[in-house]
């Protein structure tokens, strides 16, 4: 080894650490303020010299964590299943199937990617208001529905299109439908686009803010996000607790990502790039 | 469901910001008054501009270290530590934005770590609180963007780099490339359809910022950091301004879009 090699190892080792410590050391601040004495304003970084385990605890009841989880996970499981079956058959259907108007109807979603949810919100919230859905979780749910599904029909589509045209046929030679075609064949080998999908979106579900923020009033029919917002407002000065409950609203997120990991970052790489 | 609940409500945007309307009573046309406001009002036009501004926050800056990142990451041996790396860099991007928001106004008040680093490095007349200023504010809510977006540009562009044909890297040592020419003539150009997809997901998640400006400053001070995600929901729900909102929720619709295109017609050419 040449001192410049050991020299250019030394750097590159020396660069990643400092972008991950970037990444990690707001999340650091965080968890020893969480344990500091309640009620105190501690420094930035500083372990505490008795750390206050119970903070968490305090955070929990403060702000309605179990209320919160629950419409969270009501809210999942009424945004995910239904547009990740949606967004299959769509893209299925654009990418296999020859669709009349198939181009014209893949451009409009393509415009839907670009489009920020910012834009639709005001006329979102007087059509929910008008139909009296305003408050309730449907006004979370329906809209994000139809807001995730652009992104998963292009991301079902890119993986239809790559499948082997030669199954279709086969199965067509031995008189299977195109519905069995679908359920049979197509569907079993997407099985990692769609649940990579599904995870994706269930962290867009989750982790969304503004929908809640403006759809609901009430907090704990909000997603865990929205919710954390209102609990900014309303402990935003005591840091300890704020930090605590922000932590504790974190893990769902980041379990599921560690849990994944593996295949989401792999499943990112495919199906982004297509 | 994608027609009755973005495409319909896309068009009513448009009717919308052609009226004066309070959200209650019965609305007024005001013909172009709401887009000449976008241009004239300072307060809208800013907001536009520090949207562009954020680009260089969470576009550039995270391209760029995530290109740096991913070369030096290709070098390693696959291992716990590139794993490490790897996911450690990613973490940001799947925590919600809210929460982002509250760990980075903690870092950067008067008593968090930022403060604290200057104050133990002597540098005490350098502190202060970072969002409430009025120089500072907008880089610091940028930073933000950086550490969001740093992990998936990362990851996408070492997935990239991972699809390079070795042989190119190996024909470029042999031509006595260093490290530096390896990068601009064999790296660079394989990562085009992943520089693409970084900078189309980037560039919207700036231009339509919401929750991270929203939690930090609420637009503040003053109109330091007000980008046009904040200023549609402040004129909607707060100031009852919904024919303006509107107008500027659809060309806030149209200038990402105008942005996004020729991005992506570079990703499809060849």
């Amino acid at each position: 080894m040449t001192t410049s090699g050991l020299a250019h190892r030394v750097t590159r080792t020396g660069i990643l650490l400092a972008l991950m410590l970037f990444a990690v050391v707001p999340l650091l601040s965080m968890f020893t303020t969480a344990l500091a004495a309640p009620g105190s304003t501690p420094q930035g970084l500083s372990w505490p010299s008795d750390p206050h385990w119970h903070n968490f605890v305090d955070a929990w009841s403060a702000a309605n964590f179990v209320a919160l989880f629950r419409s969270s996970i009501l809210i999942v499981l009424g945004v995910v299943p239904a547009t990740v079956a949606m967004a299959t058959a769509a893209g299925y259907a654009l990418a296999a199937l020859n669709v009349p108007f198939g181009k014209a109807i893949y451009g409009l979603l393509l415009v839907g990617l670009t489009l920020p949810f910012e834009a639709l919100i005001t006329p979102l919230y007087y059509d929910l208001r008008s139909v009296g859905l305003l408050g309730t979780r449907l006004a979370i749910v329906l809209p994000l529905i139809g807001l995730l599904m652009p992104f998963g029909v292009f991301w079902m589509r890119a993986h239809f299109l790559g499948a082997e045209p030669a199954l279709t046929e086969a199965a067509t030679v031995d008189g299977a439908t195109t519905w069995q075609t679908f359920r049979r064949i197509h569907l079993p080998l997407a099985t990692s686009a769609w649940s990579a999908l599904s995870v994706l979106f269930f962290l867009a579900s989750w982790n969304q803010y503004l929908l809640p923020l403006v759809l609901v009033d009430d907090p704990t029919k909000r997603t865990v996000a929205g919710g954390l917002g209102a609990f900014q407002g309303q402990y935003g000065t005591d840091i300890v607790l704020l930090c605590a409950g922000s932590l504790l609203i974190i893990l769902p997120s980041l379990l599921i990502f560690l849990i994944f990991q593996r295949n989401f970052v792999k499943a990112l790489m495919q199906g982004a790039v297509k | 469901m994608y027609g009755v609940f973005v495409l319909f409500p896309m068009l009513q945007s448009v009717q919308y910001s052609f009226y004066d309307w309070d959200g209650i009573g019965p609305a007024t046309t005001s013909g172009l008054d709401n887009w000449k406001a976008i241009f004239t009002q300072p307060e809208l036009l800013q907001s536009v501009v520090n949207a562009f501004v954020l680009v260089v926050f969470y576009t550039v800056l995270p391209v760029g270290l995530g290109l740096v990142a991913a070369s030096l990451i290709r070098e390693l041996k696959p291992g716990a530590f590139s794993t490490t790396a790897r996911v450690v860099l990613f973490v940001p991007q799947v925590l919600p934005l809210v929460a982002a928001g509250i760990a980075w106004t903690w870092m950067y008040s008067s008593d968090g770590l930022v403060n604290q680093v200057l104050r133990a490095v002597g540098l005490d007349q350098h502190t202060r609180a970072w969002l409430g200023d009025f120089t500072f504010a907008l880089p610091a809510v940028g930073v933000i963007g950086v550490w969001v977006m740093l992990g998936f540009c990362t990851v996408l562009l070492l997935a990239g780099i991972g699809k390079i044909d070795p042989a190119l890297y190996e024909a470029a040592r042999l031509d006595g490339a260093g490290r530096v020419s390896e990068f601009f003539a064999v790296t660079l150009p394989g990562l085009r359809r992943e520089l693409v997809v970084c900078a189309t997901f980037t560039i919207i998640a700036a231009l339509a910022s919401f929750d991270v400006v929203q939690i930090a400053t609420q637009g503040g001070p003053g109109y330091q950091t007000m980008v046009p995600g904040v200023q549609i929901y402040r004129l909607t729900f707060l100031q009852q301004h919904v024919g303006q909102a509107s107008a500027l929720a659809v060309f806030l619709a149209v200038v990402v879009l105008v942005v996004i295109w020729p991005i992506q017609r570079l990703g499809r050419e060849k």
